[in-house]
């Protein structure tokens, strides 16, 4: 039977579930654990439904393990695109929280929790998929190699999604741990722990039978990805439950090594999950879309290891001014600046890969969407070692310039290569000739810039200013602003940016719709991007 | 192992481990004859497609 032993093992684990919420020792865990077994129930009612009975010996029709595991990439394709929608809808929703307090509906959907769900919802569940996805996809194609593991890339995939929900939902159930992207509580942290060991699992078993002898640098992305944000997860989340039917537990550090294990982990989230991940999309995707090699391999393999053994130092910088030593919050500025250098290698070695087809920029839309992807890469790393620097964090720090700082970076840099990649695979495994509409992508495209540049703007000025009021003394010695006229005085710019959001929402639904159409098999009629050609294959 | 023999370890055969292999990366990455091979292998991802020969 198909799925026997898969069916069987969700059974018991909602039946688990369903003890666990009988015997919760709070609410919340009870809760959540209804939450779990409803999850895990409707899991095992989708897998019956699909489980075949015949015999252990007959070949079944999708038993084809001979070409390139796809499936398992299609589902993380769709999962990212949904997903993306849903974090680009609540971050409209808690920016239109800030704006309008009266959106704030208690217990469950306040700005408090809703916040997390939003963060958690773009970084890990759009991000995180994107990246399962592509990786699986690039490390397949780069080794000549079928997925190691057979099932396993099912369990990293719905495992993972278990993970996004129990997260997510966990939030507005009001559990978390308050680290800043480590919210989930220990049992969810453990789960993500088991899933992603098996993700590991999978790519390193694909780079092990690889049928290529070299290992092309995009996997090397992707493996300091995995490995990385393995270590962090684990010594970030050390704590200890209250009960092991319970929701809370306590960290293992206390006071300030708390504090800076936390920042070492939620800067390294940054620069492993959101920068090597997506450098590792970067270098396959944009060399493919535009039918040339990576500008310089070397510098590629240069600023790898140059950005790996820099990032792993920068986390300091988030408490300067704390009760972190001060030779700490130096040598965490010192490392943030150096950092400027690998990441502007990785955006050179990204654009020059354009030269000689730079005519690409005017007449291929996807190509522009990664054009800017790694425009705005290299305009928020110049930023961070900016405001990484004391002086300047003595403004920049606790304002919505961080905010803003953040979104550059994540709205443009992590949105956009990632909607490349997005355009550039949908065709290809649902094997269509090409989009549904190649024009939709130039509204998306201009669309999310639009929404960006509206954003990043506002959130620098309010910042700016939010900052200066903070400091501003009278002759006297008194602060010349209370904090709540700081607060007044951000309602434009909030609800500026909450427009700016709104732009790169309904990008994301435009997107939404062409791949929809797509996977539907439908092409729009459309006067062809002028100067563009039909798509050529590289001469063999 | 307290706090200060860790840390005086990393500040000082830490250092110098990391550095060694830093160093050591990067005079590989040029050593002679390896532009022609990062040649080589930043076409892999040109090569392939649907065809696990690298034929399409």
């Amino acid at each position: 039977m198909k799925f026997g032993v898969e069916t069987i093992i969700v059974g018991i684990g909602a039946f688990l579930a369903l003890l666990a919420a009988a015997f919760a020792q709070d609410k919340a865990f009870e809760s959540h654990m209804w939450v779990l077994f409803f999850v895990l129930l409707c899991a095992v009612v989708v897998l019956l439904r699909r489980s075949s009975f015949t015999t252990a010996g007959a070949v079944s029709a999708d038993a084809d393990t001979s070409g390139y595991f796809d499936e398992v990439v299609k589902y993380g394709v769709v999962a990212t695109v949904a997903w993306g929608i849903v974090g680009f809808l609540v971050g409209v929703i808690v920016a239109s929280q800030l704006a309008f307090p009266d959106l704030n509906i208690e217990p469950w959907f306040n700005f408090g929790r809703v916040r997390p769900l939003h963060t958690s919802a773009v970084v890990f569940a759009f991000g995180g998929n994107a990246l399962i996805a592509t990786s699986l996809y690039v490390v397949q194609r780069t080794t000549r190699a079928r997925l190691f593991g057979g099932n396993l890339a099912w369990f990293v995939f719905w495992g993972y999604q278990l993970f996004i929900v129990m997260a997510a939902t966990g939030y507005l159930l009001g559990i978390t741990e308050s680290r800043e992207y480590a919210e989930p509580e220990w049992y969810v942290d453990i789960w993500l722990t088991i899933v992603w060991v098996a993700y590991l699992v999978v790519f390193l078993g694909t780079l092990m039978r690889r049928k290529e002898p070299h290992i092309y640098v995009a996997n090397w992305f992707y493996l300091a990805f995995i490995v990385t944000i393995a270590m962090l997860h684990i010594v970030n989340n050390l704590s200890m439950p209250v009960s092991f039917l319970g929701a809370k537990s306590y960290s293992a550090f206390s006071g300030v090594q708390d504090a800076l294990t936390q920042w070492w982990y939620g800067h390294n989230a940054v620069g492993f999950f959101l920068t090597a991940g997506f450098l590792g999309m970067m270098y396959y995707f944009i060399p493919k879309q535009v039918g040339r090699p990576v500008y310089s391999y070397r510098l590629s393999i240069i600023h790898f290891w140059a950005l790996i053994f820099l990032y792993i130092w920068a986390g300091p910088h988030h408490l300067h001014y704390t009760a972190l030593p001060d030779w700490a919050q130096t040598l965490g500025m010192a490392f943030s600046i150096m950092l400027w250098m690998p990441s502007w290698g990785g955006m050179i070695n990204g654009l020059m890969t354009l030269s000689g087809a730079w005519d690409k920029i005017r007449t291929d839309p996807i190509v522009r969407m990664m054009v800017i992807s790694v425009a705005f890469y290299g305009m928020s790393t110049f930023e961070g070692p900016v405001m990484s620097i004391k002086a300047v964090n003595s403004l920049s720090h606790y304002t919505d310039w961080t905010i803003g700082h953040v979104h550059s970076g994540a709205l443009g840099w992590v949105g956009m290569i990632t909607f490349g990649a997005v355009y550039f695979l949908v065709p290809k495994l649902w094997h269509r000739e090409r989009l549904y509409s190649l024009r939709m992508i130039n509204w998306h495209f201009w669309l999310a810039t639009l929404g960006i540049v509206v954003y990043a703007a506002v959130m620098w000025v309010a910042g700016i200013q939010q900052g200066l009021m903070w400091r501003e003394y009278d002759d006297q010695g008194f602060l010349v602003y209370s904090f709540a006229e700081t607060v007044a005085a951000m309602r434009p710019y909030y609800i500026l940016r909450t427009v700016g959001g709104l732009l790169y929402l309904a990008g994301g639904l435009v997107m939404g719709f062409n791949v929809l159409m797509t996977i539907l098999g439908h092409v729009r009629e459309e006067t062809p991007i002028p100067g563009s050609q039909p798509v050529m294959q590289p001469a063999q | 192992m307290d706090y200060q023999t860790m840390r005086t370890f990393a500040d000082s055969w830490g250092l110098l481990f990391m550095v060694i292999v830093f160093v050591g990366v990067i005079a590989y990455t040029f050593r002679p004859g390896s532009k022609k091979e990062a040649d080589k292998i930043s076409r892999i991802p040109l090569d392939d497609d649907d065809a696990m020969d690298g034929k399409d």
